[in-house]
């Protein structure tokens, strides 16, 4: 069934005229070619797909896209600042943080997303005290937090530090 | 996927009125349950009712020292929220405990009371399941069932079925005597946590008792003055169902356990409140052979399947090993 919406990404404004049964990946992807989300397994279970929704981390294969035409999009795409990479880019790249790539732009929106979620305070599963006014990214938390990204090349070991060395830029690691 | 027609609702009166005038209709949160299983065939509504807008995203104090959660309140938002990490640890620690941070931001507290079983004969179309095509058998019986339920199943007969509950959040709001508020084409009405979710009986297809058309807008929580943990055992440490999982809040008085909740997840087919467990609590010395007979109270009901006998002592030595750590220092 038709539905016309209008998409805001990466500061783009985009009207379409989709079926209602399009997620915003594939309306990301299929429709706007726009392609740093990843489809992996389209059931929310692998994190490819994660992009920003109003600044939130989502993953993007679970959202339809009619809910969503009057949030704002940001894809890794959409992160970097012109030909300017952003600081969670930059890291990926100095600490080897990849093999494939495949994974690589829903590893960064989750990142960006465990940034922000560590600004405001938000604990995690592995937070000893919960009522802590300050959360302090340690490689546990970052491991937790980014429990809903996975890399199918296990580049794991490298992505934990390139989190780690944005988050103790930003000052929420200690 | 079946073809769908999109309403959006700006209120709950609409989006009732809108869902109880269609046969086929499912209300719409943040969809992560609901999409996939559109995906996977299994969940094939006609109309799609968005109710994101719907009820409330705010958490709001009670007079009581409790709190009122909106049902649109993403259970990321409820897990930080202060109140709830203050006054209700249980709650944010079972939030916290469930899905990805990607997941957390997305998925509703009503939604997430609401989501479905994760049996993999449920999610697979090709199988038998009772759950999702009545009479057509239940695949995990004598199956793959090794995280299957171990309480209140029916074992036998054309409702047969062992699936359990998949929620972390639904563990803690069971133990912490939640109230549902639910609107429908009748009227307002407060359904009691322990009433909302049902035991698989003779209609396993029916996880709840809400009727047709009714929406959940608020959760309640009353005041709980008691320390209170949750303690979940998976696979792996993160991004996992529960094997078996435990919200507890225990009050000690002189060394004597004054008042105990306990709720058990993984478990059943629904949120298991351990009453008999509680019971058992109720005016003992608060230690450890209290609470392991306690737990024996508890799991003496048990009815394990052939592979998943192991959650008997699982849940045993979660149970004593929570309620040691949240006594620690009153015994």
């Amino acid at each position: 069934m038709d539905t016309e919406i209008t998409l805001r990404v990466d500061g783009g404004t985009h009207p379409l005229t989709v079926d209602t049964r399009t997620t915003l990946l594939d309306a990301l992807r299929e429709r706007l070619r726009i392609t740093s989300p990843k489809k992996g397994c389209d059931h929310g279970q692998c994190g490819a797909c994660t992009v920003l929704l109003d600044g939130r981390r989502v993953n993007s294969c679970l959202v339809l896209a009619v809910t969503v035409d009057d949030a704002e999009v940001t894809t890794s795409d959409g992160l970097a600042e012109g030909d300017r990479e952003h600081p969670l880019h930059r890291a990926f790249l100095d600490n080897d943080a990849f093999q494939c790539g495949y994974c690589t732009p829903g590893q960064v929106c989750s990142a960006a997303g465990v940034l922000a979620e560590a600004r405001a305070g938000w604990p995690s599963t592995v937070t000893d005290d919960l009522t802590a006014a300050d959360v302090d990214l340690t490689d546990d938390e970052i491991r937790d937090r980014m429990s809903g990204n996975l890399c199918r090349c296990a580049a794991y070991a490298h992505i934990v530090p390139a989190v780690a060395a944005v988050a103790e830029a930003e000052g929420v690691r200690r | 996927m079946r073809e769908f027609r999109y309403e959006r609702a700006t209120d709950a009166a609409s989006a009732v009125a809108l869902l109880a005038a269609e046969s086929d209709g499912a209300f719409l949160g943040g969809g992560t349950n609901l999409v996939d299983l559109m995906k996977l065939g299994v969940a094939t509504p006609g109309v799609l009712v968005d109710v994101r807008r719907s009820t409330s995203t705010e958490v709001i104090d009670l007079p009581d020292g409790g709190l009122r959660i909106g049902a649109a309140v993403p259970n990321a938002d409820l897990a930080a929220d202060r109140r709830v990490r203050e006054r209700f640890p249980v709650l944010s620690q079972a939030l916290l405990a469930g899905a990805s941070g990607q997941l957390r931001n997305r998925a509703t507290t009503g939604g997430n009371l609401l989501q479905r079983t994760r049996c993999g004969y449920f999610t697979d179309v090709t199988r038998p399941c009772n759950k999702r095509a009545p009479g057509s058998g239940c695949g995990a019986l004598e199956g793959v069932h090794r995280n299957h339920a171990i309480l209140g199943q029916t074992l036998e007969g054309p409702g047969t079925c062992v699936a359990t509950h998949p929620s972390d959040m639904a563990v803690a709001l069971t133990a912490l005597d939640a109230v549902i508020r639910v609107l429908g084409p009748d009227g307002e009405r407060a359904v009691p946590m322990a009433d909302l979710h049902r035991l698989p009986g003779e209609d396993p297809s029916r996880d709840t008792t809400l009727r047709h058309g009714e929406l959940i807008t608020a959760i309640d929580l009353p005041a709980l003055g008691m320390p209170s943990r949750y303690r979940k055992v998976r696979d792996r440490a993160s991004f996992a169902f529960a094997l078996v999982s435990i919200a507890a809040a225990v009050r000690v008085t002189d060394g004597v356990v004054a008042d105990a909740r306990l709720a058990l997840g993984g478990v059943a087919h629904k949120p298991w409140r351990a009453s008999a467990a509680e019971e058992a609590l109720r005016g003992r010395p608060a230690t450890e052979e209290s609470f392991a007979a306690a737990a024996d109270a508890e799991l003496a009901a048990a009815t394990p399947l052939r592979d998943n006998g192991f959650k008997v002592p699982l849940a045993r030595n979660l149970v004593v090993r929570t309620l040691l750590q949240l006594t620690e220092g009153t015994r």
